[in-house]
């Protein structure tokens, strides 16, 4: 199994409160990997953990070891070329301050590319592929604050893809976008798993069964379970996974 | 209307839901009365600030004039104008501005984006809060002491503009720090995820959206700045030293080293130290001086509410 990314036996505590306990996965290059779970469970720090954004909160500690192509993430020394190579989208939608344009530019212009021709092709391609292109084609230069709830989420997804990441980490990414469009961006991720890895976090878990090709179940800060997708929906080892999944707690 | 509540049925519920009940009549009433109360406390801080600013105009009206504006002081301060007090003034808030604001502002980024949570900050930000609190009177005899005589700056503009700008940076400080930590850190969040760096993201973001409050700080402490009498007191000013009456020395009459006069104190000295100055010319100074507060004033609301009718989010 050619291991994209290894987390090995890590623990995080906020304080003296702690996030994630002892958890060991290994996720395969190419994978779309689902993550189901209550709330703190330890999805959204398992996901910080891997751009290393767990150090700005100030109270965090990781004890183990998150290795990216086998490198130790702790000892990469420049963290924002490792902070490009994983997108992020959390829950919350932010839309940058800037125009819609700008917002997905952004990525690049800290990288040095220029406008022209190029940059808007590239712009246009990671709107495309966030579902959001056809809705704001004709106004690009509107402020990225001023979209709806479900377009700021769709314009976070297009800025994560704007870095070019071979990890895309995708925390409840569609809570504010509709249903259709939902699954038209799932057929996008699918697509995408030919040249990124993606973790995706999701409340839905029927969302994990249709697109995840392993998924893990956490519950109370610990990994219960992790295994094929269809394996875990169908017939799970932990009576405590099949309850979660098949709703009746959590 | 009690009657009426007490009846169950459903038709008759259905059909009152928006009839008013004896607890949000009270409700009402306590609204009201909150409103009543909120607006006399307001009228009761403008109402004397118009009637100061009318009284001294009223009073000051026989003496102004533009030659009361751009004239030198003669006869012993008794006629003339106010030119050379006035450009003194101007000097002294422009100086230390330029001294001040670039350095609070710098200081205040540091220590709302880059500073760790630790004890020396807090240590820091405690010092910019209690030095906020110091008497201008003593920032006047640190001025003595750090620029006048240590420094060897003697008494001057330099010596005045510096004591004025230790007096202002920790307000600038303290509004700067204010109007970066308006930028919610949501933005800051993002512009990290995509691997930008702190400097990055304060100059793509984070200074673009503050830039309103900040320089709304900067110029409400120019103001401040203006009025201080205390600070120059031993530091830069001068009972007389008038200015050319034409030409380029006229504009820019004082070096560094020179000492000036100043609006502030010349008002002191008018009401005070003179003998036989008008009183009318005494209530000129004061309009003059109250007038420049109030033009720098609405500069910088006109300014601000410029750039917050371009808010982004």
């Amino acid at each position: 199994m050619n291991t994209h990314i290894k987390f090995d036996n890590v623990t995080v505590k906020y304080g003296s409160k702690t996030a994630m306990k002892n958890v060991s996965i290994d996720i395969p290059r190419n994978e779309i990997f689902g993550i189901v779970g209550p709330a703190n469970s330890g999805k959204t720090t398992l996901l910080k953990c891997i751009n290393r954004t767990l150090e700005f909160v100030s109270s965090a500690s990781l004890t183990g070891t998150v290795s990216i192509n086998g490198e130790d993430t702790s000892r990469i020394k420049n963290v924002y070329s490792l902070r490009r190579c994983v997108g992020i989208v959390f829950p919350l939608p932010v839309g940058l301050p800037l125009s819609i344009y700008d917002n997905v530019a952004y990525a690049p212009h800290l990288v040095g590319m220029r406008r022209g021709p190029e940059l808007d092709a590239f712009v246009e391609k990671c709107l495309t592929q966030a579902m959001l292109w056809d809705e704001v084609k004709d106004r690009m230069h509107m402020l990225g604050t001023k979209l709806s709830g479900g377009q700021q989420q769709r314009l976070t997804l297009a800025r994560a893809l704007s870095h070019e990441p071979e990890i895309l980490c995708l925390d409840e990414f569609s809570i504010a976008i509709d249903p259709v469009t939902t699954m038209k961006i799932e057929d996008v991720l699918v697509e995408l798993k030919q040249e990124k890895t993606i973790i995706m976090v999701t409340n839905l878990v029927q969302q994990a069964r249709r697109i995840a090709d392993r998924t893990a179940f956490f519950n109370n800060s610990e990994l219960v379970e992790v295994n094929d997708t269809e394996t875990i929906f169908t017939n799970p080892e932990n009576p405590m996974t099949s309850d979660y999944l098949t709703g009746a707690f959590g | 209307m009690t009657k009426q509540h007490n009846m169950l049925s459903l038709s008759q519920q259905t059909v009152n839901v928006f009839a008013s009940t004896p607890l949000e009549r009270r409700k009402l009433i306590r609204e009201r009365i909150a409103k009543v109360f909120f607006s006399l406390v307001v009228a009761a801080m403008i109402i004397p600030v118009l009637l100061i600013i009318g009284y001294l105009f009223y009073r000051a009206w026989p003496v102004l004039s533009w030659s009361f504006i751009f004239d030198n002081p003669k006869d012993n301060m008794t006629a003339g104008g106010m030119w050379a007090p006035l450009v003194g003034t101007f000097y002294l808030a422009i100086i230390s501005l330029m001294i001040d604001a670039p350095i609070g502002i710098l200081a205040a980024i540091y220590l709302n984006e880059y500073a760790p949570d630790n004890w020396l900050t807090r240590t820091i930000n405690l010092a910019v809060l209690n030095l906020a609190g110091v008497p201008s009177i003593v920032h006047g005899l640190f001025g003595v002491g750090a620029f006048v005589l240590f420094a060897g700056m003697g008494k001057s503009v330099i010596a005045a503009s510096c004591t004025l700008a230790v007096m202002s940076l920790p307000v600038i400080i303290t509004a700067t720090r204010e109007a970066l930590a308006s930028v919610p850190m949501s933005f800051r969040e993002a512009c990290w995820n995509m691997g930008a760096t702190k400097w990055q993201t304060i100059r793509t973001i984070v200074l673009p959206n503050s830039l309103s409050g900040i320089l709304t700080g900067v110029i409400f402490e120019i103001c401040r700045t203006a009025g201080e009498t205390a600070p120059i007191l031993f530091t830069g000013v001068v009972f007389f030293t008038p200015v050319a009456d034409t030409g380029l020395a006229s504009v820019f009459p004082y070096a560094a080293s020179d000492a000036c006069m100043a609006l502030q104190y010349h008002l002191f000295l008018l009401a005070t130290q003179i003998r036989g100055v008008s009183e009318t010319m005494q209530f000129g100074a004061a309009a003059v001086l109250i007038s420049i507060t109030l033009f720098i004033n609405s500069v910088s609301i006109t300014l601000r509410v410029y750039l917050r009718s371009r808010k982004k989010w």
